[in-house]
């Protein structure tokens, strides 16, 4: 233990003395990079579900997941169909933040801040600036500073995700290749997150102005990794979740918590997939829990696996 | 002396990261037989229904109920809060508290994300600077029972409370970088 500190008073003070007190002060400053950051911290070692109803949301929420993203088709349907991708109708948006308690999510396009300014208005609680809709400005992202609701960013490796940081995202994710039901996207862009990460924090002084200068990022972020040994701000998964092991897997890897997107509701059985995802995310230490929530979930979502020339999601982004 | 910090979901390297800082041995629980060990138990934030369903899946929601009734000095965060009291509104209708604190709090309280907020805070016998209250969809305290003492408020609501051995805040101390909170509950509850 540390010093001690002054000597506390024998008498608490009741709720009358204590509502009254002089000097208090009822001052409050919002969106703040410290309650935005704050939120992201709440949602760590948990699991984040696309829905793209109430009654999906419902089902996600009795899965016990922290947050629920509101989309109008998952990842895989966008890549089926094709066309454009936009922000959703703020009604099915409105209606999910109806039927759920916890935190509700929605995206926006790539650069597209007038989308982000109706998700704000609308009490989203969390802007994903999303690479799985068609981006809407080819050079430049939101500027994610100048909103008071909190930012997620997809990123495939360590100068991504700094520069998105710099914008002021709250929250990093790994963007794996959405609606693919393939984790080895995801692996990629964890493993050379983090691998960057662990080499910078060995780098000298100078190293560190070699680093920012390959990494395209300002080198003050850059020396705050160092230093940390982390980013700045969380770091999840997602992109390619289909299976309990797959949320251990990439929690070991170093991944925070976990975004499940058409791996749930693209399965056999959703509620009882859900759960065992949430399961495997707080235990993914335990091999023995993961197995024991693995067994009998039926058929998880089939997946595809991508051709060079196939449309890659994760490209999207600068 | 070993505290432990209910890793279920939620914030709670933040609170470990505190505990090291002040030189304690820290443990994370995820299950009965490590809440068997501590001497303190930290209940962090996060989503408290999310952590509702994993006291059960876990096997942790009896013998928590049972130690904590039981006297072990306990400090519960925001989500810890609502997971505490004894009436929970705006909940889930299935949300089961464990009525183990005599308040009624109303999850979200203070309203969604865009309306999260830092304020400063005179705690009750903490001398110096106002303690940097961090609120996080918080829960709103609208009741507190009789045996409850309430040593911060905000806004005309209390916002860090105390009954027996158990101490509750609907905001983050963790996220301060203030360290004094968890440094007297522990001289309090705990060293005594």
């Amino acid at each position: 233990m540390a010093d001690p500190i002054e000597p506390q008073s024998p008498d608490a003070l009741h709720l009358e003395d204590a509502l009254h007190r002089e000097g208090a002060d009822s001052s409050r400053a919002t969106g703040t990079a410290t309650v935005k950051r704050g939120l992201a911290e709440m949602l760590r070692g948990g699991v984040i579900m696309d829905v793209v109803d109430s009654t999906q949301a419902k089902i996600a929420e009795d899965a016990g997941a922290v947050a629920v993203m509101a989309l109008e088709r998952v990842p895989s349907d966008i890549r089926r169909d094709g066309g454009i991708a936009r922000m959703s109708d703020p009604a099915m948006i409105e209606a999910i933040q109806a039927a759920v308690t916890i935190p509700v999510m929605a995206k926006c396009r790539i650069g597209h801040f007038a989308e982000a300014q109706v998700l704000e208005s609308l009490g989203v609680d969390f802007i994903d600036e999303s690479e799985v809709l068609t981006p809407a400005d080819e050079a430049y992202h939101v500027d994610k500073w100048s909103f008071t609701a909190p930012f997620v960013c997809g990123a495939t490796n360590l100068g991504e995700a700094l520069r998105r940081i710099s914008e002021g995202a709250a929250l990093i994710r790994s963007k794996g290749e959405a609606g693919t039901g393939n984790i080895v996207e995801a692996v990629r862009h964890l493993r050379s997150i983090l691998g960057d990460i662990r080499r910078i924090t060995v780098s000298d002084d100078e190293e560190l102005y070699g680093w920012a200068k390959d990494l395209r990022a300002p080198i003050d972020l850059v020396q705050e990794v160092a230093e940390l040994g982390e980013l700045p701000v969380p770091l999840f998964c997602a992109g390619g979740i289909a299976t309990p092991a797959d949320a251990s897997l990439v929690m070991q890897l170093g991944a925070q918590s976990v975004f499940v997107g058409s791996g749930i509701f693209k399965s056999d059985d959703p509620a009882s997939r859900a759960k065992a995802i949430v399961e495997a995310t707080t235990h993914y230490v335990d091999p023995a829990i993961v197995a024991k929530v693995s067994r009998g979930l039926g058929d998880a979502m089939r997946g595809i696996q991508l051709a060079p020339s196939d449309t890659h999601l994760a490209d999207r982004g600068w | 002396m070993k505290v432990g910090v209910l890793a279920l979901q939620g914030a709670f390297r933040e609170h470990r990261e505190v505990l090291d800082a002040l030189g304690c041995e820290a443990i994370e629980v995820r299950l009965p037989e490590q809440l068997a060990s501590v001497d303190a138990l930290f209940l962090p934030g996060g989503e408290s229904t999310t952590i509702g369903k994993l006291l059960d899946s876990s096997g942790l929601r009896l013998p928590l109920r049972a130690r904590i009734a039981d006297g072990l000095p306990t400090f519960a965060t925001c989500a810890g809060l609502i997971v505490l009291a004894s009436e929970v509104l705006d909940g889930r209708p299935d949300q089961e508290p464990l009525a183990l604190l005599d308040v009624s709090v109303r999850r979200n309280g203070y309203g969604r994300q865009v309306a999260s907020f830092e304020a400063p805070l005179q705690v009750e016998g903490l001398a110096g600077a106002p303690f940097p209250g961090v609120f996080i969809r918080a829960p709103l305290i609208e009741r507190a029972g009789p045996g409850v003492d309430v040593l911060a408020g905000h806004d005309g609501a209390p916002v860090l409370i105390r009954q027996g051995r158990i101490w509750a805040a609907s905001f983050h101390p963790e996220l301060s970088g203030d360290l004094r909170l968890h440094q007297r509950f522990l001289q309090q509850e705990v060293a005594a």
